[in-house]
C-alpha cells in the first residue's frame, strides 16, 4: 500500500503505539522524516530511540498506528514481503552486527554476492573502494573481533552502505567511541549524506555531535517526541526539552569527563 | 493446593506452546531448504563442525561403551557356559539400543551445545538482525545448514559408534578372555538382522537428528539476547534434547519395535 505522505518523506510514523510488555516506549508517535537529510533522534537510555530504527527495519512491530517506508505500509508485512523494502534499507548496528566468523572483506562482500551479479573482481574492486572510502585499508583478512570499536562502527557503515540504500540507518555511532573517532564517524555520516543524497536517521544521546550535524532532531522524552531543527529545540518554550540539549550543547559534561582521573 | 494445579497448568501450557512453536519452527526450516539459493557450501562446513570434530568422542566412547559390554557380558554369560554368544548380546545392544541413544545424547552434548551458544551469540550481538537487514533470512542461511547437517551425521555418526563398540566388544571378548574369534563373529552375525536391527538403528539415528537438530537450533534462534540468556539456552538444548531422545527411543521402540 502506498501512502500519499510517502511521496516527500521516505519515513512516516503515524501515531504509533509501542510497548515491551507493560513498559510504553511509544504512545501515539508520529513523525515525518525529511527526504535526503540527517534526523537525529535523541534521548536518554531507554527512551526508544533504536525502537524506532527497529521499527523502520521492520525488526519488530508496533501494537497500533502505521509505519510508511520507502512508500510502503509496513505495518502489516509479513517477514518476507519485508525483505523487498529492506533492499532499500541500509543499517549500521550499535555493536556492528558484523559476522564474526568472517573477515572484514568477507562482510562486506556477503550481502553482494547474495543480492547481485557482480563478479569476484568487482566485488573486491567495490569492497576495497568503500573500505578506502571509511578509512578502512589494509583490514580485509582481519575479523571483527581484532579490529578496535571506532574501526567495527566503520566497517559496519561501510557496508550498510555498499548497496546504496535509500535509507540509512545508524544505531548509536558515537556511543562508547573516544573524541576522536566521534568526529570522525560524525564527519563520514556528513560526507555519505551530501555525496549519496541518502535518508539518514541516526538515534544517539551524544548532544554536541547531534547539534553539529543534524537537519531534524527527534527528541524523545515520556514516550513522546518533540521535533524540530536543532536551533528550534535549544530554543523550545518546554524547559525540559531545551534544558535536556542545553544541559551538554556547551560540551560541559564532555568536559567533566575528560577531566575526571580514570578510575 | 490450587495455586499448585496454576502452576501444573501453566507448566502444561508452557509446555504446548513450546512444542507448537517448535513445530511451526521445523516447517519455516524444511520450507527454507526448498528455496534457492541452495546453501551447499555452507551446508558442507556445518558437516565438518558437527561431524568431523565429533569423531573423536563418538570414536572413544564407542571403543569404552564396547569394552565395558564385553567383559560385563562376558563374565554374565560364562555363569552359564553362554559365552560363546557374547557377538550377539555385544552386538544387538550396541545396534538396537545403545549406539543410536548414546550417540544422540554425546552429539547433544558436543555439537548441540555448540550449536546453541553459536545461534544464542548470534542473536545476543545482533548479527541475525544484521542479516534480516540485507534482506537474507538467517534461517535459511544458518538455521537450515545446522539442523539438516545435524539430520545427516546422527546415523553415521552412530554407525561408527556401533563399529568400534563391536571392536571394543571383540577387544575384550576374544583378545583378552580368549574366545575364538570365529565364534563372537559368527554369533554377530547369526544374531543380528539387517532390516530389524542395522535399519531400525539408523532410522532411530535419524529422529534423534531431527530432534537434537531442531531443539538445539530452535533454543538458539529463540533464546535471550543476553550472556546469561546464551548460557540459559545452551543448558536447556542439553537436557530437553536429552530427555526428548530417550522419551522417544521408547516409544520407537514400543510401536515400531526397533
Amino acid at each position: 500500500m502506498t501512502s500519499p505522505a510517502a511521496d516527500d518523506a521516505p519515513v512516516v510514523f503515524s501515531d504509533v503505539d509501542m510497548a515491551f510488555e507493560d513498559r510504553h516506549v511509544l504512545r501515539g508517535f508520529s513523525c515525518r522524516f525529511a527526504r535526503d537529510k540527517i534526523s537525529v533522534i535523541l534521548g536518554g537510555s531507554g527512551s526508544g530511540k533504536t525502537t524506532i530504527l527497529r521499527l523502520i527495519g521492520g525488526l519488530v512491530h508496533p501494537q497500533r498506528g502505521r509505519i510508511v517506508v520507502a512508500g510502503e505500509d509496513i505495518s502489516e508485512l509479513s517477514e518476507t514481503q519485508m525483505y523487498g523494502v529492506r533492499r532499500k534499507l541500509g543499517m549500521m548496528f550499535q555493536g556492528g552486527a558484523l559476522l564474526d566468523s568472517l573477515t572484514i572483506f568477507d562482510n562486506l562482500a556477503f550481502p553482494l554476492r547474495e543480492h547481485t551479479s557482480m563478479t569476484e573482481n568487482e566485488i573486491t574492486t567495490e569492497v576495497h573502494r568503500q573500505l578506502a572510502a571509511v578509512g578502512l585499508s589494509e583490514v580485509d583478512d582481519l575479523l571483527p573481533g581484532q579490529l578496535s570499536g571506532g574501526m567495527i562502527r566503520r566497517a559496519a557503515l561501510a557496508r550498510a552502505i555498499i548497496r546504496q540504500p535509500e535509507i540509512l540507518l545508524c544505531d548509536e555511532p558515537f556511543s562508547g567511541l573516544d573524541p576522536v573517532s566521534v568526529k570522525r564517524i560524525e564527519a563520514l555520516l556528513r560526507r555519505i549524506n551530501r555525496q549519496l543524497g541518502v535518508t539518514m536517521l541516526v538515534s544517539s544521546h551524544h548532544i554536541p555531535s547531534t547539534m553539529r550535524m543534524a537537519d531534524q532532531v527527534v527528541l524523545l522524552q515520556n514516550a513522546q517526541a518533540v521535533t524540530g531543527s536543532p536551533s528550534e529545540l535549544a530554543h523550545h518554550s518546554d524547559p525540559r526539552v531545551a534544558g535536556f540539549l542545553n544541559e551538554e550543547t556547551d560540551e560541559s559534561i564532555d568536559q567533566s569527563e575528560r577531566r575526571s582521573p580514570a578510575p | 493446593m490450587i495455586a499448585l494445579v496454576q502452576e501444573l497448568g501453566a507448566a502444561v501450557i508452557r509446555f504446548i506452546v513450546h512444542l507448537g512453536r517448535i513445530a511451526i519452527f521445523a516447517v519455516y526450516v524444511a520450507r527454507a531448504a526448498l528455496t534457492p539459493p541452495n546453501r551447499l557450501r555452507v551446508f558442507i562446513a556445518e558437516l565438518f563442525n558437527l561431524g568431523v570434530l565429533s569423531l573423536v568422542i563418538i570414536c572413544v566412547c564407542g571403543l569404552a561403551v564396547g569394552m565395558v559390554l564385553g567383559l560385563q557380558g562376558y563374565n554374565t554369560l560364562v555363569r552359564f557356559g553362554a559365552e560363546q554368544s557374547l557377538g550377539a548380546v555385544v552386538g544387538l545392544s550396541l545396534i538396537r539400543e545403545l549406539g543410536p541413544v548414546l550417540t544422540a545424547l554425546l552429539a547433544t552434548g558436543r555439537a548441540g551445545s555448540a550449536t546453541t551458544a553459536e545461534i544464542g551469540t548470534m542473536v545476543a550481538t545482533e548479527q541475525l538482525d544484521g542479516l534480516r537487514m540485507m534482506s537474507i533470512n538467517p534461517i535459511h542461511l544458518v538455521v537450515m545448514p545446522k539442523t539438516f547437517a545435524m539430520v545427516c551425521v546422527m546415523p553415521l555418526l552412530s554407525a561408527l559408534f556401533i563399529v568400534f563398540g563391536l571392536g571394543g566388544g571383540y577387544l575384550v571378548g576374544v583378545v583378552l578372555m580368549g574366545l575364538d574369534g570365529g565364534t563372537y563373529v559368527s554369533s554377530l552375525q547369526g544374531a543380528v538382522d539387517y532390516y530389524d536391527d542395522v535399519a531400525g538403528s539408523l532410522l532411530k539415528a535419524l529422529v534423534f537428528g531431527v530432534l537434537v537438530g531442531l531443539i538445539a537450533t530452535y533454543r538458539g534462534y529463540t533464546c535471550a539476547p543476553t550472556s546469561a540468556g546464551v548460557s540459559s539456552a545452551t543448558t536447556s538444548t542439553v537436557v530437553v534434547a536429552s530427555v526428548s531422545v530417550l522419551i522417544f527411543d521408547y516409544f520407537i521402540t514400543a510401536l515400531w519395535g526397533v
